[in-house]
């Protein structure tokens, strides 16, 4: 059952999610909902110099939002701002790649496994919703701007 | 608890809709229980539309022509029908509109546009309009641009825990300042029925219009808009068998005379001159352009297979269905009904969450097993807010729905149990 969308990987980081909690200190913070559905997140970026020293989070909503969050925590926290955004960059194409992107397990880690997800264009929102948060609150804290921005993701 | 008796022949009546046929990824059969979002076509349905662009295709009201006269007997045929199927007083009281949402706008637009004669139908400060907290989002945001087009006050009935209005407010709430109430039949998020006499009692004591949104109890048990006693009726083809883009709106003679244009075009008018122009009486006044000819069409015959099959029966049926869904759901362990837990005033649409499952962890495993049901806010979020929950599941049900497809709900929502246990 289930064998496209729901992974093992994706359900383990859904049960026992990494790095969940907001946590300070913060540079930046974002906010985003996806209408939709409810699903709901919110990102802090902590950065010292080049290094995302910490992203933390905390939301509610589906096994592939909160999941999503929990592999983005993973792969990016420790990550130069610049490597970062190259990860982002992948994990969103993949994801609007409508199954017909190779996931690269070098650069995705346990992103991989939300290959199947981009055959489900209701559920890719769901996977990009706490990325879309990150890609804001570390804009925010490159910029100083620090405080929460409010997005809706459509 | 063993499937009771059902007043219809579901078997038959399966057959006139092809799409139950059909087997979905893993050779799964198709388990559609999503009426209350759109509901299937009969045969009868489709073969009418196809009937008519392959035969009769012409323009309705302007052609002088043997296709013209055909098209338009057939349009207007079909207002006859709705009619009669809402026991409406006169077919000139059926408006066409391209969905529940026009019809429901056109009202709130009309009593906001300031240019009716009677200062009754029109909106203004000091006025209050009253809606309910479990509305569609078509009869909250139309009421919403009108209070503040026009400065008047929007306000709300609550809801109760058990998914019912709360009305022990209804004095205050419905008062000398109230223009109009436009309030739903059967919510579609939670099933619940309301107690429309109630409402219309307090609105006539004010002078206050009602209007009723029927778009989810139309489609399933017989309807008597005078018996009602409300002003306005709104409701939608593609949920009681008929094809998209074309909807009703019913209105008491004296209402829709008073009410103003809304669209401005052809087929609206009486006279146009550069100076100005009069229109045409209603329905017409209310039908600007080319309306949705052949989708009016195939309404009527959704009318005449609705009534051929009886819609005390299809009734029954659903109430049937609701009572053993009620059952079966509440004996799913971590599972929790949104709205009436009981058969008192409910229709047959069935709102819950899973404990710990998200609605669309819920939605997406059933349909890998073939089981299609709505998961979101359904178009009713203050409902969601209200219970503090983020989103529901909902099954509904409709005339070719079958016990059978209850179980596999059940069945389904085991799975799903297992799955993320
Ligand atoms: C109670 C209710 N009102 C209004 C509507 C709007 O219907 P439509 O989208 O056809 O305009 C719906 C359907 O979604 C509904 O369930």
């Amino acid at each position: 059952m289930s064998d496209s969308l729901y992974q093992e990987i994706i359900l383990d980081h859904y049960k026992h999610p990494h790095g969940r909690g907001l946590r300070e200190p913060f540079g930046g913070e974002a906010h985003h909902v996806n209408p939709t559905c409810g699903d709901e997140i919110t990102v802090r970026v902590a950065i010292d110099g080049s290094t995302i020293t910490d992203v933390s989070y905390d939301g509610q909503g589906c096994s592939i939002s909160q999941a999503s969050a929990s592999v983005l925590h993973e792969l990016l926290t420790g990550t130069t701002v610049e490597d970062a955004f190259a990860v982002e960059k992948t994990f969103t194409e993949l994801m609007q790649g409508r199954g017909q992107v190779e996931p690269d397990e070098d650069v995705l880690g346990d992103g991989i496994a939300f290959a199947g997800v981009a055959k489900y264009p209701a559920r890719v929102k769901c996977a990009l919703l706490s990325w879309m948060a990150f890609k804001d609150a570390t804009a925010r804290a490159l910029t100083g701007a620090g405080q929460t921005s409010e997005e809706e993701t459509r | 608890m063993s499937a009771p008796h059902s007043p219809l022949d579901v078997d038959r009546v399966r057959k006139d809709f092809p799409i139950l046929e059909r087997r979905l990824a893993g050779d799964h059969p198709l388990v559609y229980l999503d009426s209350a979002n759109t509901s299937q076509k009969p045969t009868a349905v489709l073969d009418t539309l196809a009937e008519h662009y392959t035969r009769h295709n012409a323009n309705v009201a302007r052609a002088v022509h043997q296709l013209g006269e055909e098209s338009t007997a057939a349009y207007e045929g079909a207002r006859d029908k709705l009619a009669a199927l809402i026991k409406a007083p006169s077919r000139d009281e059926i408006i066409f509109t391209k969905n529940a949402s026009e019809a429901l706008n056109l009202v709130a637009h009309t009593l906001a546009s300031g240019l009716a004669d009677d200062p009754h139908y029109r909106l203004g400060p000091g006025d209050e309009i009253v809606v309910t907290q479990m509305e569609h989002h078509s009869n909250i945001v139309p009421w919403q641009l009108a209070a503040k087009r026009t400065g008047a006050a929007f306000r709300w009935f609550g809801l109760t825990d058990d998914g019912r209005l709360d009305l022990s407010t209804i004095g205050e709430l419905i008062n000398e300042r109230t223009k109009i109430v436009s309030l739903v039949h059967q919510s579609n998020s939670l099933g619940t029925v309301n107690d429309v006499a109630t409402v219309v009692a307090r609105a006539r004591e004010v002078g206050a219009l009602v209007l009723l949104d029927g778009s989810q109890s139309v489609p399933h048990q017989p309807i008597d808009v005078t018996a009602l006693g409300v002003d306005l009726l709104a409701f939608t083809g593609h949920k009681m068998v008929g094809p998209t883009g074309i909807g009703v709106l019913w209105g008491r003679r004296e209402v829709l005379d008073a009410l103003p244009p809304f669209l401005g075009g052809g087929e609206m008018i009486e006279t146009v001159d550069m100076t100005g122009s009069t229109f045409a009486p209603i329905p017409h006044k209310f039908e600007a352009g080319t309306p949705p000819i052949a989708q009016a069409i195939g309404l009527g015959a959704a009318v005449d297979y609705l009534t051929g099959v009886g819609l005390d029966r299809i009734h029954e049926h659903e109430l049937g269905l609701t009572a053993y869904a009620l059952d079966k759901l509440n004996a799913v362990d971590g599972v929790r009904i949104i709205g009436p837990n009981s058969m008192e005033s409910r229709g047959g649409t069935v709102s819950f969450v899973v404990d710990g499952v998200h609605p669309h962890d819920v939605g997406q495993l059933l349909d890998e097993q073939g089981v299609a049901v709505r998961v979101g806010h359904h178009c009713a979020r203050p409902v969601c807010v209200r219970y503090g929950i983020p989103a529901t599941t909902r099954a509904s049900f409709y005339l070719y729905t079958t016990f059978d497809e209850i179980d596999a709900l059940a069945d389904g929502l085991h799975q799903v149990k297992r799955f993320f246990g």
